[in-house]
């Protein structure tokens, strides 16, 4: 049946056989055989690949989901204390109507820009956005207009890959491109206390006193001189690891539950899709920091436990699905730890040491994503210069 | 000296079709066909006509560039046709064999006594040196060339490959001639590097004059060029002969007997042969006569060589130069559903280095792959997994990149001068992105022999 839709590839339709392909091959592997070399080919492809991010990435936006819902009723009622797993099937409805169309517009508009470009450029579609359009939502918050969806998925796709040539080629992560494009072209609806609460914007009899900002926000305000705690034992007592670890907090839709992102990391390093290096030295950086910053010891935030660290913000979603991009990280193997260590220590010395930014992932991955090239050229001049030793001791 | 290498990285791929040790002969009253494009690189300048009787060993053509160099008849006949392709190319030369299979006499020598111009020339008139490849650049040697050692590797560890401690037993005495003959060749070291997961057979360790190195590991093991880097790697400028180990045989013959003598014991193996076994064969023999009636039917595809790197041959083609072994797998032509067979599927009984399919579960299981992509073609994203089947010290896909944008400087110095496509074969296999890696390498060491050699 799909064969006789195929556009003849001089006829009136051709241009549009970019399309047609990325249809069918979707639904079915091609008959193309080898032509010569190796007659035998393994198994694995580039969408079975990005199909397994995909499926890493469902328990966080499960989750996402119901925790959308959870702290939209929060915000509702004012109460803080309201119990997690209660009124379990309105919370998901809930979190399910306010994610599902951003993951609706970002695959929309992503794949829309793609074909446009598969047809300009007379390419075949490629996979690469069937995991960034899930990244997109599960990386902004709740609460985030649409069109905002929308624009910033453009220009990712657009400005981060496509000039670049398509995906392999792109220099940095188009998810968070598109994240840093919102954060920095709408700053009042990527941070602040309204947004983290789905609905809380919105709200006119706010109850007095009552704060919708993330845990990581008013950690950043013990470095200003209004902290919303007056200790870190306070700040614990409202945020204990033990939320962060479920990711029983407000923040963007996927990136809250350490569980769920240890689900969706457990499947990515046994296929061996994520690079375990990267995701352990980034952990690694961000330990080494924190404990760095522990014995410095200049503000109550330098204070904080680093294991806390780990678990709060998009440290975790960062590290297993951000960092460990093959395409923009290092891709020698000494270079993934060095790449890993760099951003996960970065990502902490951002949050705590710069009060304009209350998370430091998304930058420090980006910076890293545009060293990375630097990391590998310093490491395969290393293995240039023992093969040149090699030379003069023979 | 000898060494003992053990190796970590490597794949091996179990299919299913490996050949029972048992020998057949075939019978080859029939055409025999002798490509030009078998070696790769070369300029044939031909010597013989339409018409012409050749014995096995004349002349057919020679290196129009290195005019020494002679490819010689593997059979006695008669020179049936020559076929040409665009701008008068030669793409082959058709021979029919007689019955009285007639040699040119080259003279019985004893090896141990000549010189080492003598036994080249020999070598060079009986169109044997075609055995002998160099490295750099994988082509036939430049007998103008000083080598620093002559590598053979004693094994194959390629899927399906046959096992030379069979194709080899009771050689010894034409083995240990060849290896003389090539001792004579170098001022350095022969090395004969042997499975050090097996025993050996006598030919291989009896072997004198030789070094012996034992190496143990996953394939690539068996390639000389996984050898030559673990054991003397080469520098630029320096220039390494490799001769399989079957041809080793040949050379010794060719002083033993004074004979050209090109029959070889070939393995026909692979998922669609009926009883896959060892066959005496001749260089250059017509591939219908080897499998009739011993393959299933349906859309099949003949290999000559292994499954990695062999040739495509019709089913009316003929063996090539180099082939030691057919494999016979089936063609991958069909699309396949994606949740049946295609990338959603659970993947039970699909081969994969990748834990994505289960068939990581069982190890041991022998598999029937087909020509099948299984993907399409895209541009690098995975990184890493090359690097696990690539078993030298080398920045593989660093390589191929600097090939495909063509910056010889950089190709020097990622070790361009160690590689040959074949050491590819693996990560061609692994990769992701599907991408012809045995290709670009082998472009890119065409432009070093242009330009650097």
């Amino acid at each position: 049946m799909m064969r006789k839709m195929e556009p003849d590839h001089h006829g009136k339709w051709a241009k549009f056989h970019p399309v047609w392909d990325g249809f069918y091959t979707f639904l079915f592997t091609p008959g193309e055989t080898t032509k010569k070399g190796t007659h035998i080919r393994d198994g694995i492809d580039l969408k079975r690949t990005m199909f397994f991010v995909i499926l890493a990435l469902l328990p966080c936006l499960l989750f996402g989901m119901y925790n959308t819902g959870h702290w939209h009723y929060v915000a509702e009622t004012g109460n803080f204390d309201l119990p997690y797993w209660e009124q379990f099937g309105d919370k998901f409805i809930y979190g399910l109507l306010q994610v599902l169309p951003i993951v609706i517009v970002s695959y929309g508009v992503g794949l829309g820009v793609e074909f446009i470009f598969a047809i300009k450029n007379k390419h075949a579609i490629q996979e690469g956005f069937l995991v960034s359009g899930m990244l997109i939502p599960l990386i902004v918050p709740a609460d985030v207009p649409l069109w905002m969806v929308a624009f910033a998925t453009v220009f990712a796709v657009v400005l981060a890959k496509e000039v670049f040539g398509g995906t392999g080629m792109n220099v940095v992560n188009v998810a968070l491109t598109a994240r840093a494009f919102l954060f920095f072209a709408y700053p009042s609806m990527m941070s602040g206390d309204k947004i983290w609460m789905s609905g809380l914007a919105d709200k006119t009899d706010k109850v007095e006193g009552f704060s919708g900002a993330t845990p990581l926000g008013e950690l950043a305000s013990f470095t200003t001189d209004e902290p919303v705690h007056a200790s870190l034992a306070a700040f614990s007592d409202k945020w204990s690891l033990s939320d962060s670890i479920m990711g029983y907090l407000p923040g963007s839709v996927g990136e809250t539950s350490f569980i769920a992102i240890m689900i969706g990391c457990a499947l990515l390093l046994y296929t061996g899709i994520a690079s375990w290096k990267i995701i352990f030295s980034f952990f690694a950086g961000g330990l080494a920091i924190g404990y760095l910053l522990n014995a410095v010891s200049l503000n109550m935030y330098m204070d904080l436990d680093p294991i806390h660290h780990l678990m709060l913000g998009g440290f975790a979603f960062g590290a297993v699905f951000m960092a460990t991009d093959p395409v923009t990280a290092s891709q020698t193997s000494t270079g993934k730890y060095i790449y890993g260590f760099l951003a996960g220590a970065m990502a902490i010395v951002i949050r705590v040491l710069n009060p304009a930014f209350p998370e430091g992932v998304m930058m420090a991955i980006l910076l890293m994503n545009v060293l990375a090239p630097l990391i590998d050229h310093y490491v395969v001049q290393s293995n240039i210069k023992r093969r040149l030793k090699r030379l003069k001791t023979a | 000296m000898s060494k003992t290498i053990k190796l970590r990285k490597g794949l091996d791929i179990k299919l299913v079709g490996e050949a029972d040790k048992v020998k057949a002969n075939v019978d080859f009253a029939n055409n025999f066909v002798i490509r030009p494009g078998d070696f790769h690189g070369l300029t044939p300048k031909l010597v013989v006509k339409i018409g012409d009787q050749v014995k096995a060993g004349s002349v057919l053509f020679y290196n129009k560039y290195n005019e020494e160099v002679k490819f010689t008849s593997p059979v006695a006949g008669e020179v049936t046709d020559i076929v040409r392709g665009e701008k008068r190319k030669i793409l082959s030369i058709n021979i029919r064999a007689n019955a009285d299979n007639a040699y040119e006499d080259f003279g019985t020598k004893d090896v141990t006594k000549i010189s080492g111009e003598e036994v080249k020339k020999q070598l060079l008139d009986s169109g044997v040196w075609a055995f002998i490849k160099m490295r750099p650049v994988d082509v036939i040697a430049n007998p103008k060339d000083q080598p620093k050692a002559i590598f053979i590797s004693a094994f194959d560890s390629s899927p399906l490959a046959p096992d030379y401690d069979f194709v080899l037993h009771g050689e010894n005495v034409a083995f240990q001639a060849g290896i003389t003959a090539l001792t004579k060749l170098t001022k350095g070291t022969v090395h004969l590097t042997v499975n050090s997961d097996s025993t050996p057979d006598t030919a291989f360790s009896g072997a004198k004059g030789v070094q012996i190195n034992k190496i143990s590991g996953k394939h690539p093991v068996g390639n000389v060029g996984t050898q030559i880097h673990h054991i003397d790697p080469i520098n630029k400028g320096e220039i390494v002969w490799t001769v399989n180990a079957q041809d080793v045989v040949i050379i010794g013959k060719l002083f033993l007997t004074g004979k050209f003598d090109a029959t070889r014991i070939i393995a026909l193996t692979g998922s669609e042969v009926k009883t896959p076994k060892y066959y005496k064969s001749i260089i250059g023999a017509p591939v219908a006569k080897i499998v009739a009636g011993n393959i299933n039917d349906g859309n099949v595809r003949i290999i000559g060589g292994n499954v990695l790197t062999g040739d495509k041959i019709t089913a009316d083609g003929n063996l090539g130069f180099y082939h030691l072994q057919i494999t016979v797998i089936p063609e991958g032509t069909e699309p396949k559903f994606m949740m049946t067979k295609g990338w959603m599927e659970p993947g039970f009984g699909k081969f994969s280095t990748n834990r994505s399919y289960f068939s990581w579960m069982f190890p041991n299981k022998k598999y029937k792959m087909d020509t099948n992509l299984n993907g399409e073609v895209r541009n690098f994203v995975v990184t890493g997994e090359m690097e696990k089947v690539f078993p030298f010290d080398i920045y593989p896909m660093q390589l191929v990149k600097s090939v495909m944008y063509n910056d010889i400087d950089l190709m020097e110095k990622l070790g361009i001068y160690e590689v040959a496509p074949e050491d590819f074969a693996l990560c061609e296999f692994v990769c992701t992105s599907k991408i012809d890696i045995q290709d670009v390498i082998r472009q890119g060491l065409d432009v070093i022999h242009k330009e650097c050699m």
